[in-house]
């Protein structure tokens, strides 16, 4: 298991990344009023066959020529149901696929959830040229972070460029800060 | 979003800068392994942490980049630095505290940290 749920995010936006996905969509919302935490994983990617989405919760299964395991949705499966929630897997090939988890949010084996600012910003730097979109939705209050609106401001400069990767850097933390007044775990 | 205004000023001061960040100016590259077992031992804060320690250097010609599984899971977080012309360095088990020594002796002064490395045998 990951010992933030903030780890699965970066996990499971990578497969994201790595079916080609231009556009790589995360949102997170915490609701006290359901008592659930909602993640949602949208992309553009290559997307699965059916058999292939039936079968990628299990262990051995991956599309990674070097080895014969992948751990990441099995895991987010793994945590997602021991704390009371569910793991969902949508996809349509050439289209792209979702991927939707809940995780009970006063559950006593629900992990905390870490440094979602830092799970997002290590997606941006990791992979300049792609482009996220975050939402982190507190009770309501949403804060959306889109890279195209990022990269049309400071273009023809990298999003990895040292004082710009600051800014995100920076911009995400308050942001996600400021919705929960950083007492949430 | 925080102000995009301001975002435009620092790319108008960068753009003035004729050094633009070209990859011929790129002399060292940190690769740091985040596949699912490096995520789950913690390359992450490992990750940050050289991120933020190149920034408070202001080491400009030193890049970030991940990599998948190394292939071998249980020395994660790894580490690889490439300087340009000299052998690639491989560093197991790391961890934020090791960020600062790694910049500092290996990226800044060329010495590789040996007792962090790969098969190291004190």
């Amino acid at each position: 298991m990951m010992r933030e749920l903030s780890d699965n995010i970066m996990d499971i936006a990578q497969n994201s990344i790595s079916a080609g996905a231009a556009l790589t969509e995360v949102h997170v919302k915490v609701s006290h009023a359901d008592n659930l935490i909602t993640f949602v994983f949208q992309d553009d990617g290559c997307g699965m066959s059916e058999e292939l989405v039936q079968s990628v919760i299990e262990p051995f299964t991956t599309t990674r020529k070097t080895r014969k395991v992948g751990l990441g949705l099995p895991l987010l499966k793994q945590t997602a149901e021991m704390t009371g929630g569910t793991l969902d897997i949508r996809s349509t090939v050439g289209v792209g696929t979702t991927v939707t988890a809940t995780f009970g949010l006063d559950h006593i084996d629900r992990p905390p959830m870490g440094d979602v600012a830092g799970a997002w910003f290590s997606l941006v730097v990791m992979n300049p040229e792609k482009e996220f979109l975050f939402t982190y939705d507190y009770d309501g209050q949403v804060f959306t972070f889109d890279t195209r609106e990022v990269r049309a401001a400071v273009a023809p400069i990298p999003l990895n460029q040292m004082e710009i990767s600051a800014w995100i850097q920076e911009c995400l933390q308050s942001e996600i800060n400021e919705l929960h007044g950083g007492n949430f775990t | 979003m925080k102000s995009l205004a301001e975002l435009q000023a620092i790319r108008n001061r960068m753009i003035e800068q004729v050094n633009m960040r070209k990859d011929d100016n790129i002399d060292t590259r940190i690769v740091v392994g985040m596949a699912t077992c490096g995520i789950a031992a913690g390359a992450r804060p490992v990750m940050l942490e050289f991120v933020e320690e190149l920034k408070r250097r202001g080491l400009e010609n030193v890049t970030v980049a991940q990599t998948g599984c190394i292939g071998m899971c249980r020395l994660e977080p790894m580490v690889e630095v490439y300087v340009k012309d000299q052998e690639k360095v491989t560093y197991v088990h790391m961890s934020p505290e090791k960020v600062a020594r790694v910049v500092t002796e290996h990226i800044v002064n060329g010495r590789p940290v040996d007792e962090y490395t790969i098969g190291y045998q004190g």
